[in-house]
């Protein structure tokens, strides 16, 4: 009973915020559009029998049918990746710098890392449009210094979208790796050299490997939110960026659409559900680890 | 028969396996070590006993490469290896966190340094099983190391250090992280591997009784200086300053000025109001020199009435008396105030005991009994 009384509580958390509103989701995909408040039908007042008898997987035919649509997902699946292994890049270096600052200086570099989330994040992306723009920040510097004549396109275009998405998730990415790396021992790596390694085989054989499930972690954690990400896109990426995130807000809110939209919601929903139990299973992996 | 005794620092012709000549490493304004000169020779088990921040740990990051020298040279086998990387030399380290990979197998941690080389699968196989089966893991092979115990880990440093058949390995502290009982076991299965393997071995410690089990020499380190280097016995018996006295081991010290009182005998005048004790030394002192006579509490017999023919007797009243089960030690106080301590066996049985607090008691000692040092 005590044992049953300690689950009920995730249980119940998770049936709240997941499950019931995801069966709303589900059910709104499997209804048909309408004129009405709410904008489908059938709903609960028209009787649960008839409810049950109206609900059908039109709309995910019809996603099947318009390519906008897979075009969409594979899109964003491509900006999602790239931009984690970006952030990967980028991250990785500055959490190794991080945990190898003397001991003094870490926590200010910490603050550094956490000190952009205290703005806004809308503020803090439609600053890139003023740095991005055409006549922007970046390009005038570039042409102050002579480099470039003529300003160079970088808004409205894949770039500034991946631009737009390191420099938003980049602490998440240092966080977990900069954790995994501080709790490194710093004789591992004097071992390693002792034994006949030099710093770059230590480095590949015994830094990375200790630090994998920080790298894991981080990769996830960018990853999962950026497949999704609307606001960065339809910021900085312009109309010739597709990011399903957009297709989604569109459709909920310029066509009104909501079963369509509910049924990109869903198929996004099932893309993730791998990504995120393979986190789920990395997280559970490194609590055991630890014990 | 008797076996040769293994002395080749006492052989002139002897080449040294490790030669510190006139090393000196700064770290800014601090000397680490200053000037410091030593040979190492092969198949020895060399010793380096300080206090904490007296160089002892520098000297062996310096002999594994992860030291610079700021001034003079270190040789092994002959060659200058002050500007070797680690990954390098022909030597290997055992680390005081042990180090071991916790993302490998036991297998895996031994083997980790015979794959950074050229030799061949089956072989470093081999090897690996040798180890194992030299260090009794051949059951936790599978292991990853936080799935072991303390000892256990212990033992896989051990194994992967010696893996490479290193010309030297240095041991840092290899047995602070066991408890008493399993480290006086580890000391004695260390010295049996060190002599399986013919390795060298330099270990450091600030664990006096480790030393003098384990070790063929070792050197007394203070403030980046040797004082002393000898055999065990050699140190505790004849120590050369009244700093290896007092490091190693139990002493009495008594300060005095020496006066001559026959052929390597001296009268040492201590107290204002007690009668000069005689001491044999074979270093000369001079008249009026100042001394100190260091005594062993071991070689202080306690009686209750005057021993007949003692060369030196005191009387005085015992003060404490610490009971450790198979020797006790009395902390004896003479007149002047002084606090002597005098340790016998405790071959009877403790209620056979014929003095107690506060009785008085004679303490004697022959005069070879002590050391007479001038510093």
């Amino acid at each position: 009973m005590r044992r049953f009384s300690l689950i009920a509580v995730p249980y119940a958390w998770l049936l709240a915020l997941f499950l019931i509103p995801f069966l709303i989701v589900f059910k709104i995909s499997l209804s048909d559009t309408a004129l009405a408040i709410p904008p489908y039908t059938p709903t609960l007042k028209d009787g649960f029998a008839a409810l049950i008898a109206g609900l059908d997987f039109e709309n995910f035919a019809f996603l099947a049918t318009d390519d906008l649509y897979y075009k969409a997902y594979l899109s964003s699946l491509q900006i999602a990746l790239i931009s984690t292994s970006l952030t990967l890049l980028i991250g990785y270096p500055i959490a190794y710098g991080m945990a190898r600052a003397p001991q003094e200086w870490r926590a200010t570099l910490m603050m550094l890392v956490i000190l952009p989330f205290w703005t806004s994040f809308l503020i803090r992306v439609y600053a890139w449009v003023g740095i991005l723009s055409n006549d922007g920040v970046l390009n005038q510097f570039l042409m102050w210094t002579h480099i470039i004549s003529e300003p160079l396109t970088i808004l409205n275009t894949t770039t500034a979208v991946y631009i737009g998405i390191v420099y938003t998730y980049l602490p998440f990415m240092i966080l977990p790796i900069y954790a995994a790396l501080d709790r490194m021992d710093d004789s591992l790596i004097e071992a390693a050299e002792d034994l006949g390694c030099s710093r770059l085989t230590a480095f590949w054989l015994v830094t990375i490997p200790l630090s994998r499930n920080g790298i894991v972690a981080g990769c996830f954690l960018v990853f999962i939110p950026a497949l999704g990400e609307f606001v960065i896109p339809s910021l900085l990426g312009g109309s010739g960026t597709l990011m399903i995130g957009k297709v989604l807000f569109e459709e909920f809110f310029n066509n009104r659409d909501w079963p369509v939209a509910s049924a990109v919601a869903v198929i996004l929903l099932l893309i993730l559900v791998v990504p995120i139990v393979l986190f789920q299973r990395n997280q559970q992996r490194q609590a055991e680890a630890e014990q | 028969m008797s076996q040769p005794v293994f002395a080749p620092w006492e052989d002139a012709n002897e080449k040294p396996l490790i030669r510190f000549q006139n090393v000196t490493k700064r770290f800014g304004d601090f000397v680490a070590i200053d000037d410091l000169t030593l040979d190492i020779y092969e198949q020895e088990f060399f010793a380096l006993l300080g206090p904490s921040g007296c160089g002892k740990t520098t000297m062996m990051r310096m002999l594994a490469g992860f030291e610079s020298v700021s001034d003079g040279r270190i040789e092994l086998s002959g060659k200058d290896i002050g500007h070797v990387p680690p990954n390098k030399r022909a030597v290997n380290m055992m680390f005081q966190s042990y180090a071991l990979f916790p993302h490998l197998s036991v297998w895996e941690n031994i083997a980790f340094g015979l794959k950074r080389g050229t030799m061949h699968k089956d072989q470093i196989a081999a090897r690996v099983d040798e180890m194992l089966k030299l260090t009794r893991l051949e059951k936790f092979a599978q292991r990853k190391p936080h799935q072991i115990s303390g000892g256990q880990r212990q033992r896989v440093a051990l194994a992967r250090s010696l893996a490479k058949a290193p010309k030297l390995l240095l041991l840092d502290e290899p047995l602070g992280a066991l408890d008493k009982k399993l480290r006086q076991e580890t000391q004695f299965e260390l010295m049996d591997i060190q002599e399986t393997t013919g390795t060298t071995f330099v270990i450091v410690t600030h664990d006096q009784e480790e030393a003098m089990t384990v070790a063929s020499r070792v050197a007394v380190m203070d403030e980046g200086r040797i004082i002393q280097v000898a055999t065990p016995d050699r140190i505790y018996e004849t120590p050369n300053s009244v700093y290896v006295a007092d490091f190693i081991g139990e002493v009495n010290i008594l300060k005095g000025t020496a006066k001559a009182a026959g052929d390597e005998l001296y009268n040492v005048d201590w107290a204002a109001n007690q009668a000069p004790v005689l001491a044999a030394s074979a270093a000369p002192f001079s008249d009026g020199q100042k001394c100190h006579l260091a005594i062993r509490p071991e070689k202080i017999v306690i009686s209750p009435s005057k021993p007949e023919d003692a060369e030196n007797a005191i009387e005085g009243k015992v003060l404490d008396i610490a009971y450790l089960g198979n020797l006790s030690t009395y902390h004896v106080e003479l007149p002047g105030g002084q606090i002597i301590k005098a340790q016998t066996a405790n071959t009877q049985r403790i209620s056979r005991r014929s003095f107690t607090w506060e009785d008085p008691v004679w303490i004697s000692w022959s005069a070879t009994a002590g050391v007479l040092l001038d510093q």
